[in-house]
């Protein structure tokens, strides 16, 4: 225990982000580039970047970790986590910096790496376990262990391209789990599966915390990282911004994001298919009652959108959409009230309000759009973002039931042997 | 299950000892220039190289009605297309038996094309695999040809039956023909580092690479024989690994006398080859998961 089992000095990793959206003005500009650019292409991708910008997507990156800790490394998307879990598993190459790490390494960015969909489950859990870094004769003596863990005996010789999704991910992260190295690095791989499958790889995790194996684990799931680790790591534009014990590191993560969730979204910029906002653009839109939006509780926000020509019969609409891309519920402004003549080359605002928002907790895509007349969309974005619907005071009190959907109250008129009780029962489900 | 468990934590303290006895430590930093090989990681990964040519071949016939079988039917056709060359072709194999003679060229040239062909889209085909897990880059276009090799020896078996079927005897330095596949197996590895490599990084050879083994099929002495290379070009034309090669082929089987000019000069150009390719793709493969 005398020697840290990982050992990262000065880490550093550069992208170079390559120019896009060139816009050639003149028909001779446009030739001229068109001659060029093969060399062009040549040398941006042969590795010449000077003329773009630099990022850098981990920078300055120290910390040791001691033989036997399970440590959790939290943050927003592109805080640099995977990046660095990239480099501690040898897949991309620092741009500056060290590390060292003691004992066999494994490293699972994903299950189910090298998968082939024509090969059958047996054949698959061989050649997984290889490109995980399993020997054969290890493969071998733990091979019934595996198929045990994945709960698909039966398709063991069935090719997995038949298989469910469920049925590949367990067998998938069977394999992993009988990975048996002195350090584990793991990204998000358990935000997959049924819940009684989760439960199980969870259950799996904390075996391999509990028998002094030192593992690097990444999720965005504060719950698993609080469970599973006993320190957390804090990242933030590539660097560590925090470190310490997992409960005080989440909590002031936590209330950090909060604080610092924005309610203006930028919408200008997002690409547009087709025509779609040369007439009209969508350019902001900010939600004045407050991110999250939570269920059950007023929904305020300001849609600012500029002209470019006469809209005539406009009206506006918010819909929020599953992230499948499933919409769900849709908010329109000439629902049953009029439209607007928008008036040419100038910027509009408009205000919305709903009374109380139905959707459920959950994280949603919305989408937003303009129309002229009934079919004619003079500017739709499909996916603006994701937005955070938290539950809120109502939620207990409307007895909130998880995949239940949009809930609304509605009348029901029942038959004669339908009896009025004295006193009426009334449902009631916690949690 | 709780049997099981009690069989994963025995074994899991049995590696443990195994392992306390060689600590070791890993050492990632940014590294420039030229890269030599590590051998060791090699011998480490060794298992893990034959699974993935076990995977290309297993692979290959999956979901074909004749399965296995037509890694006998491709060069069986190679086969009767030559016997019908034979035939009606009017195509010069210095008085050995024509089919044979042609054969005994497009058999390594085969390999070779194929070889070039699979590996060289290996690494962008697989490129899942280089952006989720580590092992030794040079698997992957080694595994190509790995499972290029095993075609071989079919069609090796074919050209058995093919000189049961014409009554010939080989000459007795056949028994050289072993040493002759390792020149050749050395210029397919190169070419196959080199252009997976390569178009990893420029995808354009994806387009380059078929067009190229087609010119190269014509720059080698396949369907002719070197003989009819004037004397004083020899030399330029066994820059072509490939030449001497296959002259050397058909040394070997016919016992035609060895241009051991051209033997020599492909044999080093093969070894040159095969170093080349091998280091660019040392030096390169580190970008590979950026780029790929």
């Amino acid at each position: 225990m005398s020697k840290p089992a990982v050992k990262v000095h000065g880490l550093g990793k550069k992208y170079q982000i390559g120019q896009q959206g060139r816009v050639t003005k003149t028909f001779r500009e446009a030739v001229v580039g068109a001659m060029a650019s093969p060399w062009r292409r040549f040398k941006a991708l042969s590795g010449d970047h000077s003329h773009d910008n630099i990022f850098w997507a981990l920078k300055d990156v120290s910390f040791e970790v001691p033989a036997g800790d399970v440590v959790g490394i939290i943050g927003r998307n592109g805080a640099g986590k995977s990046t660095l879990l990239k480099v501690l598993s040898r897949i991309v190459e620092p741009t500056e910096g060290e590390v060292r790490i003691r004992g066999r390494v494994s490293s699972l960015l994903e299950v189910g790496t090298g998968f082939h969909p024509d090969l059958t489950g047996r054949e698959n859990i061989y050649l997984n376990a290889a490109i995980l870094g399993m020997k054969r004769a290890e493969i071998k003596r733990n091979f019934d262990a595996i198929v045990d863990f994945s709960e698909v005996a039966q398709f063991l010789d069935t090719p997995v391209k038949y298989y469910s999704s469920g049925m590949y991910v367990r067998l998938a992260f069977a394999v992993a789990a009988h990975l048996v190295p002195e350090v584990l690095i793991v990204d998000e791989v358990l935000a997959v599966g049924d819940a009684a499958f989760q439960k199980k790889c969870l259950g799996k995790m904390n075996d391999v915390a509990k028998q002094g194996r030192t593992v690097l684990f990444v999720s965005h799931n504060m719950g698993i990282i609080e469970t599973l680790c006993t320190n957390a790591y804090w990242m933030e534009h590539g660097r560590l911004k925090k470190y310490g014990p997992t409960h005080s590191v989440v909590q002031q993560y936590l209330s950090e994001t909060m604080k610092r969730a924005s309610t203006s979204m930028d919408l200008a910029k997002i690409p547009r298919a087709g025509t779609w906002g040369s007439q009209l653009l969508i350019t902001k839109i900010d939600w004045i009652s407050g991110l999250p939006l939570r269920h059950g509780e007023p929904l305020r926000a300001r849609i600012q959108f500029k002209t470019n020509g006469l809209v005539e019969d406009g009206s506006l609409g918010l819909g929020f959409s599953s992230l499948e891309g499933l919409r769900l519920l849709t908010f329109e402004s000439d629902f049953g009230v009029e439209r607007r003549r928008f008036s040419k080359e100038q910027t509009h605002e408009v205000e919305l309000h709903i009374d109380n928002l139905p959707l459920p907790p959950g994280t949603y895509s919305f989408n937003l759009g303009a129309r002229s007349g009934d079919v004619f969309s003079v500017d739709y974005i499909d996916d603006c973002g994701q937005i955070e619907v938290a539950p809120g005071p109502v939620t207990q009190a409307h007895h909130y039931v998880p995949g239940a959907g949009v809930r609304l109250p509605s009348q029901w008129s029942w038959g004669h042997g339908a009896k009025e009780m004295e006193s009426p029962g009334v449902r009631c489900i916690v949690n | 299950m709780s049997v099981l468990e009690s069989n994963a934590v025995e074994v899991v303290s049995a590696q443990a000892m195994e392992r306390e006895h060689q600590p070791e430590e890993l050492v990632i930093r940014n590294v420039r220039g030229w890269i030599g090989i590590d051998w060791a990681e090699i011998f480490r990964f060794r298992e893990l190289l034959l699974f993935l040519v076990w995977r290309d071949l297993k692979v290959r016939y999956k979901q074909t009605v004749l399965g296995v079988a037509w890694a006998v039917i491709q060069p069986l056709f190679n086969t009767l297309v030559f016997v019908m060359l034979d035939r009606m072709a009017d195509i010069s194999s210095e008085g050995y038996v024509r089919s044979l003679y042609i054969y005994a060229g497009v058999l390594p040239f085969t390999f070779f094309q194929t070889g070039v062909n699979l590996a060289g889209l290996s690494l962008v085909n697989q490129s899942h695999l280089l952006t989720k897990v580590y092992f030794p880059r040079l698997f992957v276009p080694t595994a190509s040809v790995g499972a290029t090799i095993v075609d071989m020896a079919i069609s090796f078996c074919m050209f058995g039956v093919l000189m049961a079927g014409f009554r010939f005897i080989p000459n007795w330095q056949i028994v050289f023909l072993p040493l002759l596949l390792i020149p050749t197996i050395m210029a397919t590895l190169g070419m196959a580092y080199l252009l997976s490599s390569l178009t990893v990084s420029y995808r354009d050879f994806r387009y380059v690479i078929p067009f190229m083994l087609q010119s190269w099929m014509f720059l080698s002495p396949v369907m002719y024989p070197v003989a009819r290379v004037p004397l004083k070009y020899q030399w330029l034309f066994a820059l072509n690994p490939m030449a001497g090669i296959i002259d050397g082929f058909r040394s070997c089987i016919f016992g035609k006398p060895w241009n051991f000019m051209m033997l020599g000069i492909s044999t080093t150009v093969a070894v040159v080859m095969f170093l080349f390719g091998l280091f660019y793709f040392r030096r390169t493969e580190r970008r590979f998961a950026d780029i790929a």
